[in-house]
């Protein structure tokens, strides 16, 4: 099965050698890059190649990196049942820039765009009826971003004296406690309680002692 | 009075208060008449941000979640979970706990499929068979109880296996009920199969093709149902669904007749795959033996420092999974449920997206629903399987 996927990747490559950016394997999974102009015209041939007929999209989904200049990345997890392969396409994007629908080519792509845009922010053009989907009416923000804090910005309740659900600022009697566990000595990047000069010495320009 | 002559169409709100709405469904339905002109369902009232949560939680502390997605098939949606980590991890799972997963799979069909057939019949207007299945499902959810200790969150499929072997004379209980069990299937055909209000209510009603079963994302009984065989636990087996014996109910037209007919026929698939479970399983462990990821045994804790360590560190740091993504599925009771796993290295899921397949079920409500009579919703709603746990997360 890695061959077949891996020869797919290959001929994708060469048959889209402007929209398809690279594919590896890992995992027995094959994950395809490709650019967002490309999107549907590789959309459309993995659904209506002979060797492909991935006529399922089984899931689209957007992931969050804030440290790179166009932060997300959007997942297409798509399934063939003619020939039981799996292909995942990947592209990324920016928060001001619009990833082409895939609506016109699958229409299970509808909701999953719906619920990328609610939950990250991602721009869809194309799409049809691109509404907030599983967030509440009125709301602001989209959750799923790392810079959206666990605990959102608003908290609701039933006021007695206004007769209805009032919205006010999280109120939290305690700050959300967020442990780092992390050892040490395996990939804890933050200082250690009682240790924070020992990165200062080692930089330079730092405010250790002038050796 | 005079007649107005000009006829406008009527918008209604179906739910979320409604019995027929399996939950927190808000379904703005516009009329002419008692026809569907359009179906806009509103989701999200049940929304908790689970994937939000799940990133802010070691792997361990998120597995409950999977529990509260889809709450009548709870171990199927811990199942998909538990395999993306191991994946991950490259765990090998001894043979034990996956003949003890693969059964707690197939008893979760069951308690799912008596729900959903039942609740279908009663959104056509027949009581009974909520009655007796709900009589089945308790004693489904005492196994439940007696195997991890709570009724429904089960949490009891951990990465490496599961959480502790089965307890004495639960097999051969299992093992009676598996004997029993076929008599009420039987029971509950005998009212509905042959029912004429169960027939005209439901034959011929919410038709889907097979391309467009495709077209939309369907998995598990609303594709079968279309008449294409397709079954995760054959084609892409998991676990040891390899060894099993059973075969995959097909439906012919596409209605909501033929999906109640193949999730019945897959609640006597499920028993057989059960009995077979019973009979094969060997003895040993029930968790693989990996230090990193799975926790010592509770009798070693008792004698061994270094055991107690090992538990205190996985309990409170957690597991670290590689970096690595990984898109597992499994054949949940209502389709094809997966885990889209992004692991950075660290004790945390990057991201964990949640594939659910009533949501993809829902996303073609207006689809199904257009031109139907506003009756018919009811029932096409009802043979989707939608529960709102895992459509809003």
């Amino acid at each position: 099965m890695d061959d077949t996927l891996k020869d797919l990747g290959a001929a994708l490559q060469a048959a889209f050698p402007n929209a398809v950016e690279g594919s590896s394997l890992a995992l027995g999974e094959l994950s395809v890059t490709v650019r967002a102009e490309g999107l549907i015209a590789v959309l459309t041939h993995l659904r209506d190649d002979p060797n492909c007929l991935f006529k399922c999209l089984m899931d689209v989904c957007g992931v969050d990196r804030p440290s790179r200049a166009r932060r997300f990345d959007v997942v297409y997890n798509l399934l063939s049942l003619k020939h039981n392969l799996r292909i995942r396409l990947k592209l990324e994007t920016a928060e001001d820039t619009p990833v082409p629908s895939a609506v016109g080519v699958f229409s299970s792509a509808g909701w999953f765009e719906r619920e990328a845009w609610d939950m990250y922010g991602i721009l869809f053009a194309g799409h049809p009826d691109l509404r907030r989907i599983l967030t509440d009416y009125g709301f602001e923000g989209h959750p799923l971003r790392k810079d959206f804090p666990m605990t959102g910005h608003v908290e609701v309740r039933y006021d007695d004296a206004q007769k209805r659900v009032v919205q006010e600022p999280v109120k939290l009697t305690q700050e959300y406690r967020r442990f780092d566990f992390l050892s040490p000595w395996e990939g804890a990047r933050h200082a250690l309680p009682g240790d924070e000069k020992a990165g200062a010495a080692a930089a330079p320009g730092g405010q250790g002692k002038p050796s | 009075m005079t007649a107005d002559p000009q006829i406008k169409n009527y918008n209604i709100n179906f739910g979320p208060q409604h019995p027929a709405a399996h939950g927190v469904l808000r379904l703005v339905l516009e009329l002419d008449g008692e026809i569907v002109e359009r179906a806009d369902p509103h989701i999200g009232l049940l929304h908790r941000g689970t994937e939000k949560l799940i990133e802010y939680r070691t792997y361990l502390q998120a597995l409950p979640y999977f529990d509260r997605l889809d709450y009548v098939s709870m171990m199927c949606m811990e199942h998909a979970y538990v395999l993306g980590i191991e994946k991950l991890l490259g765990l090998e799972v001894p043979p034990r706990a996956q003949y003890l997963r693969v059964m707690w799979s197939e008893l979760t069909r069951i308690l799912n499929h008596l729900l959903n057939i039942t609740a279908q019949a009663m959104d056509v207007g027949a009581l009974t068979p909520t009655l007796w299945g709900y009589e089945e499902r308790e004693k489904l959810l005492v196994f439940y109880e007696r195997v991890s200790g709570a009724r429904m969150h089960a949490a009891y499929f951990r990465p490496g296996g599961v959480h502790q072997d089965m307890p004495k004379g639960l097999a051969e209980d299992i093992a009676s009920w598996l004997d029993s069990f076929p008599k009420v299937i039987d029971d509950i055909e005998g009212l509905l199969t042959e029912n004429r209000i169960f027939k005209q209510r439901n034959v011929d009603i919410g038709l889907v093709s097979a391309e467009d079963a495709m077209d939309w994302g369907f998995s598990g009984v609303m594709l079968r149902g279309s008449g294409v065989a397709w079954d995760l636990r054959k084609s892409q087996p998991y676990d040891v669904y390899e060894a099993m014996d059973f075969d995959i109910p097909v439906g012919k037209n596409g209605d909501c007749y033929d999906r109640y007919l193949c999730r019945m026929d897959e609640m006597r698939q499920s028993v057989r795959i059960m009995r077979q479970c019973l009979n094969q399983m060997p003895e040993g462990p029930v968790a693989a033996r990996d230090p990193k990821a799975v926790p010592p045994k509770r009798g070693e804790m008792k004698r061994s420092m270094e055991s107690l360590i090992n538990h205190f560190k996985l309990y409170t740091e957690g597991f670290k999974v590689p970096a690595g993504e990984t898109y597992t599925a499994v054949e949940a009771p209502k389709g094809e449920f997966a885990v889209y796993l992004v692991a950075d290295g660290t004790n945390k899921p990057y991201r964990c997206k949640i594939r659910s397949p009533a949501f993809a079920h829902l996303a073609a409500t207006d689809f199904l629903c257009k031109g139907l009579m506003l009756a018919d919703t009811v029932a096409v709603i009802g043979s989707l399987d939608i529960v709102f746990g895992e459509i809003d997360r």
